[in-house]
Formats: C-alpha cells, structure tokens, sequence
C-alpha cells in the first residue's frame, strides 16, 4: 500500500529523519521552480531550497494536517523567497539606460509595430526580469503572484500571510511600481 | 509608446516560460546530511537555558539588597516613607512656590 504525506509525516515526527526525504524528493522540484521565480543565480536558489526545507522540518510539528502538506510547505516557501527578496534589496539599483542589444531591438520593434514584438522572445523575458528586480520585494512578491501566476487575492493572502486588505493594497501600489519602471524604460531610451 | 500594452506584452511574456523546476543532483542527500548535523531547536529548552543562565545574577542581586539594607547605618533623618514619598511628590509645587 502506498503511504501518505500524512504517514511520512507522522514518521519523521517519531524520530525517523530518512522518511523526510521522502517528502523531500517528491515536493522539491516544486520549491525549486518557485525559488527561481525570484532569484537569478544557482547559489541563490539553492540556499533558499535549502532554508525551506530546514525550517520544514524545524516546524513539521506545527503542521496540523488540516491542509495538504503541498499548501503549507509552499506558504513556507513563499514566505522564504519574501524574506530572501528583502535581504538582498542592494541588487535593485539597475539602469534600464544598460539595456542589451536584443532588449533595444525588441523595444524598438514594439514602438515601431506593438503586434511586431513577440511575447515569447527572449529579450522580452529579460525586459521583464530587469523590471521585476527593480520593484520592492513586495511589490515583486504580488506581482509575481497575481498578474505572472494568475492567482486570486485569497490565494496571495494564505500564502503571504497578509490580510486581503493588505494584499490589495499592496497589488494597487506593486502596479504602480510597474508603470513608474515602465515609464523610466520609455524615459530613457526615447528621451 | 503604449505602455499599458507594453506590460501587458512582458507580464504575457514572463508567463509564457515558467521557471525551471531542474534539481541539482542529490540535493536532497544534502538537506538530509545538513539536517543531521543541526541541532533541532527546541523554544522550550532555549527558555529554560536562558532562565538559568538568569538566575545567578538575580540571586546574587539579592543577597546584595539584603545585605546593603542589614548593614546599612540607620542615621536617615526621615520619618516614614509615607513621608519621604509625599515629600518627593510634592517637591516641585513646593519649589514653584517658592520662586512666585
């Protein structure tokens, strides 16, 4: 019979630390593809897995098992990239006047022809990350969250832990973030 | 230039490739490895370490009060501290008093 995430757990809680790699191997490329959601480099990402699943298990004892294991391990994970975004604010002070050749060709093109500049191009991904680094973590965290992974203000509330109210407050203020770095882009390039 | 359609153009883009959910060969064997080595925290046992770590100066404090008020010389001109408290409370009206 095949075992639960519950039965796994319950294991782990009795001492038996090789069944947490069970849950590991199963939910870790998971916490993978969101760290990288909000760093860039290798040695990032994989101190943010690693954090997560340390706390994980520092805090299995809290998991009450109202909600599948999935939910809580991605709130923690949430949380941990929130708090990796907010201790590594020095990166933010990029200039879009740097814009790569390929960035400066998409730009033109969309200015030339909108329905011209392709959204699955590569300089159009790199336009976006640029702008996304600029954004305060906040910011970066609801936007990511509501407009990238299409979620629902409720949902952003469970998994940040802020209230709903914050939350859209939050997202009013992250969009106009977003406009004022998209000005900037406009700013510097045509002005 | 349109910037509403520009972000929608880049926020279409960012959705259009979701990240990489690659992992590093054996990740999990160092999460296990690192979780062996930490020490598991345990909020009760740091709370009790910290209030016996408390308990030596606090007892020491004491015998020092105890000792100071035993062996203090008894030459103080008050008369209760019921007066000494009154005399304090009422210091600064009594010296605005005076300075009218």
């Amino acid at each position: 019979m095949e075992q639960t995430d519950a039965d796994h757990i319950a294991a782990v809680l009795k001492g038996d630390t090789a069944r947490f790699e069970v849950l590991i191997q199963k939910y870790l490329p998971r916490v993978f593809a969101t760290a990288r959601r909000y760093a860039r480099r290798d040695d990032e990402v994989e101190d943010i897995v690693q954090e997560v699943w340390l706390k994980a298990f520092q805090k299995l004892g809290s998991f009450r098992g109202e909600a599948p294991f999935e939910h809580w391990l991605m709130r923690l994970t949430v949380r941990t990239c929130y708090d990796f975004l907010r201790s590594h604010r020095r990166n933010r002070e990029t200039t879009f006047s740097q814009l790569t050749e390929p960035e400066n060709d998409w730009l033109d093109r969309f200015v030339a022809q909108p329905e011209a500049a392709s959204e699955n191009a590569d300089a159009a991904r790199q336009l976006i990350e640029r702008l996304l680094a600029e954004l305060s973590p906040a910011a970066r965290l609801v936007i990511t969250l509501l407009e990238i992974e299409d979620r629902s203000v409720k949902e952003i509330a469970e998994l940040t832990g802020w209230s709903v109210t914050l939350v859209k407050v939050r997202a009013f203020r992250a969009r106009a973030e977003m406009r004022k770095g998209l000005a900037k882009i406009a700013k510097d390039k045509y002005l | 230039m349109n910037l509403v359609e520009l972000e929608r153009k880049l926020i279409a883009a960012a959705r259009a490739t979701p990240p990489n959910d690659r992992v590093p060969y054996a990740f999990e064997k160092r999460i296990i490895a690192l979780l062996a080595v930490r020490p598991e925290l345990d909020g009760w046992a740091q709370w009790g370490k910290a209030l016996w770590r408390a308990s030596a100066p606090c007892v020491a404090i004491m015998l020092l009060l105890g000792a100071w008020s035993y062996f203090a010389p008894a030459g103080s001109t008050s008369t209760s501290l019921s007066q000494d408290f009154e005399n304090t409370l009422l210091a600064a009206v009594d010296q605005n008093g005076e300075s009218w």
